[in-house]
């Protein structure tokens, strides 16, 4: 059946962070939001302890995810394979529902360096031309840290961020110190912060959204201290302690007579007018198979940033970017994260893993990019190091190098392996390559009947040679700590993506990269489509490139930016921005 | 579930104690706990069915003895541990053929499939995990029969875990007994996972029964408040665990 809503002022498509921070923000600015979420709606009380102690279900059968079968991805590493479907669950794990993936994240929330948003300025300064590789489409944040950095002082504020002052040199300027105190250290903190200090690094606390303290954030929810419970990442919190929009937005603004919400409603295309300039609203598909048009005058697309694209694409926003001729920008520029690191066994320290917040860690920025020169290293870019302590769920469990992975001798390795390991990794930055970009997949297509998202990407040589490089680095803190064996788990040059079921990151970005340039961004500053001047999309899809440092920081400073952009100057006079 | 009892505890103690067969008792031996010093937490683990009476809702009687007979080879009871059939491993894994996971709802399951993709793509066969599941133990077997004239489940122990060692490395050509897509080794990385979570998950899915292989490792389940542990460092944590039905389990040296 084909059902037309009442039209509203501004609907907003997902109900995660940013569509949290976008729907409470215009609706306080007296505009009428509907949010449309095609997951469920979980009450509390699905979260009440302990139920969300339950690795099976969360961890390994994905409870709060989507599902490849409700919205899935192909891969295919470059443009001469045939991509095929993400079949099952693994890389990355998108949330779904309400709170998406706020709701299961890990909560660790550092910020980006104003290098980092200048990385191709800083390129011009400080490499010599033909120094870097030619693929590389290396593109500046179109914002200053001064007006960027307030939104992120805000978003955690409301997230109640929970870190050390004055520890990371490297750091920019900040507005406020962190709302709260750093958690406390774990074993394995205490041990890699003393030997970072030791050979002269600059260890800190990992910026957590789970809080140390009773916290009341702006918009006047409150969160409970952090009990170090081990189900955090993957998990929904059973404390009100990780900040999630449940936890530090949707409680206020579902008590706003100017807002509502539907749930399993799938947005699958945004609708222009004919002249394909604005967007007259957005048509979605409801739990009974009904086509729904709901019109609006503002589109916020606020689902996860693949989705955007993809969006973005099957609406005809936009022209698709091409990596042949360079032209067309959606699907440009998509970028993930670089995970290397080692795993240490001590056979008699006891790490007690399951005394765990998700962003229980320490690390240091010292091999942030213009934070070591890498001028004459063939390589642009840096890792945060760091040594964190998120889960001890034992079907996940590190295994001691060379022991029986089943068979006689198991029981003995599991105990032995358990509880007497800890890491070191890097999360290493991901340039933005020309091969590396999403499209439309020709074959298949979602229950819907839509094209799928098909993604073309490897690990760009560049990054694996940064990767390399810091290997080497954090092998001497490895060595030091002299652990009783070590199980080897870097990147190196000869590195390939892969789509096996092991996790590595949500933290997939770009596609819909904002810019000053429309040849060459598919947003604006403001995050305003270039081509249709309704259409928002605040989101991690616009990162030109991706840094080392965890997104979500950044992603709700510039939901923020957004709204203050849209309420401050587009309801006065609607038309581009820029 | 049904594994929690629904009966009040002075009731689950005396069906505790009609209940107390072969499974339990090699259990409480493993873990070195008296008979007659079983508490609330066994009387929990005798809720839970005994393997050898289990009446699979999933697989027959045949497949369930092979799929037994490869937990017991995957982790078998030994001095450290209980083993795969004394915590009831073999009812996990037939108890997640009926869920969206064993029926595959969750997989994108939409051809064309090419099996053939490579290693890279991570699982592209055309069946759900209940499906892979029957094919993969009919496979084993034709091919065990063949090579030992009796299925995996008759084999001696040397020979099962040859068999699976075979299979690990994808040295078992499964296109010979009727499985043209389905490969040895992807069907045992299936088994030696679901094993693992069958061990190690919570015992409210019908495996890790009495909690063992938590106490074991010295994992303590749901517990999940630990605000004040996380300065005391390198010390063990002294407390058993509880699980999601809130029953707990006593640490092996401790004295109720």
């Amino acid at each position: 059946m084909n059902i037309t809503n009442e039209p509203v002022d501004a609907v907003v498509v997902g109900l995660g962070w940013t569509g949290a921070i976008m729907a409470i923000e215009l609706a306080k600015a007296g505009l009428r939001v509907r949010a449309l979420e095609r997951g469920p709606d979980r009450p509390n009380a699905e979260f009440a302890y302990p139920k969300p102690a339950d690795e099976l279900a969360y961890a390994h059968r994905h409870k709060i995810m989507q599902s490849p079968r409700q919205a899935g991805f192909t891969v295919r590493r470059t443009r001469d394979e045939t991509a095929q479907p993400m079949r099952v669950l693994g890389k990355f794990r998108l949330g779904d529902g309400v709170g998406g993936s706020g709701l299961h994240w890990t909560a660790v929330q550092i910020r980006p360096t104003p290098t980092d948003l200048k990385l191709k300025t800083f390129v011009d300064e400080h490499y010599a031309p033909g120094a870097l590789d030619e693929e590389l489409q290396i593109q500046n944040y179109p914002v200053s840290w001064d007006e960027i950095e307030p939104h992120m002082d805000f978003f955690d504020r409301v997230t109640g961020t929970s870190g050390e002052d004055g520890k990371d040199p490297f750091e920019g300027p900040r507005t406020s110190p962190y709302p709260l105190p750093a958690l406390k250290d774990t074993l394995n903190c205490a041990m890699f912060r003393g030997q970072a200090e030791k050979m002269g690094y600059h260890p800190f606390s990992n910026p957590s959204a789970a809080v140390s303290q009773a916290y009341t954030n702006p918009y006047g929810q409150q969160i409970a201290p952090c009990n170090y419970c081990g189900y955090c990442s993957f998990y929904a919190c059973l404390n009100y302690s990780k900040a999630s929009p449940q936890t530090t937005i949707l409680d206020t603004l579902n008590r706003m007579p100017n807002y509502d919400y539907l749930t399993g409603a799938n947005v699958t295309k945004v609708e222009l007018h004919p002249d394909g300039k604005t967007a007259r609203g957005v048509t979605y598909v409801d739990n009974d198979g009904n086509e729904v048009f709901q019109p609006a005058d503002i589109v916020i697309l606020a689902s996860f940033s693949l989705n955007n694209v993809r969006l973005m694409l099957n609406s005809k926003i936009g022209q698709q970017y091409d990596p042949l001729t360079g032209e067309g920008t959606v699907g440009r520029n998509y970028a993930y994260q670089l995970g290397s690191g080692y795993t240490m066994f001590f056979k008699d320290k006891e790490f007690n893993p399951f005394v765990a917040a998700g962003p229980t860690g320490v690390m240091f920025n010292d091999f942030g990019p213009g934070n070591f020169d890498s001028s004459q290293l063939g390589f642009v870019g840096g890792a945060k190091v760091h040594s964190s302590q998120a889960t001890g769920n034992p079907i996940s469990m590190a295994m001691m190098p060379g022991s029986p992975k089943w068979g006689p001798g198991f029981n003995k390795a599991l105990k032995d392996s358990y509880g007497h390991s800890m890491a070191v990794k890097m999360t290493i930055s991901n340039v933005s390559t020309r091969g590396n970009y999403l499209d439309l997949d020709p074959t298949y297509k979602d229950p819907y009947g839509m094209p799928m998202l098909r993604m073309t990407y490897d690990y760009p040589q560049n990054d694996l040679r940064l990767a390399e490089f810091l290997n080497g680095k954090v092998k001497e803190i490895v060595d030091a700590l002299g652990p009783d064996m070590v199980v080897d788990g870097t990147l190196t040059t000869k590195s390939r993506m892969n789509y096996t079921a092991g996790y590595s990151s949500t933290h997939n970005v770009g596609g819909a990269v904002m810019g000053d340039d429309p040849r060459t961004s598919a947003v604006n500053r403001y995050l305003q489509s270039w081509d249709v001047h309704n259409v928002f999309v605040p989101s991690g899809s616009a990162f030109p490139q991706n840094f080392q440092a965890n997104p979500t920081a950044l992603i709700g400073a510039l939901s923020y930016w957004c709204a203050q952009a849209i309420k401050d100057r587009y309801l006065q006079n609607p038309g581009p921005l820029v | 579930m049904t594994q929690t009892p629904s009966t009040p505890p002075q009731q689950g103690l005396r069906r505790r104690e009609l209940l107390i067969g072969s499974a339990i008792a090699m259990t409480a031996a493993t873990l070195g706990i008296p008979f007659g010093r079983l508490t609330a937490a066994e009387a929990a683990a005798a809720g839970a069915p005994d393997l050898a009476s289990y009446t699979p809702t999933f697989f027959d009687a045949e497949e369930m003895r092979a799929l037994s007979a490869i937990c017991d080879t995957l982790i078998p009871a030994d001095e450290d541990g209980p083993g795969a059939l004394a915590t009831n491993v073999p009812v996990f894994i037939d108890l997640q053929m009926d869920t969206s996971y064993g029926r595959g709802e969750d997989w994108y399951m939409e051809g064309p499939h090419d099996p053939n993709a490579g290693d890279a793509f991570g699982y592209q066969l055309p069946y759900d995990l209940r499906t892979l599941y029957r094919k993969g133990l009919a496979a084993t077997d034709a091919w065990s029969r063949d090579q030992h004239g009796a299925g995996f489940a008759d084999l001696s122990g040397e020979q099962r875990v040859e068999a699976l060692n075979a299979l690990s490395k994808g040295e078992v050509d499964f296109a010979a007994y009727g499985e043209p897509m389905l490969d040895g080794e992807t069907f045992f990385d299936f088994l030696l996972q679901n094993t693992r979570e069958g061990y190690l998950a919570d015992p409210i899915y019908g495996g890790n029964k009495g909690m063992a292989a938590w106490v074991m490792i010295g994992f303590p389940g749901a517990r999940a408040s630990f605000l004040e542990w996380v300065t005391r460092h390198n010390i063990p944590y002294p407390l058993g665990p509880v699980d999601l039905g809130g029953n707990f389990a006593p640490l092996p040296n401790v004295k109720a």
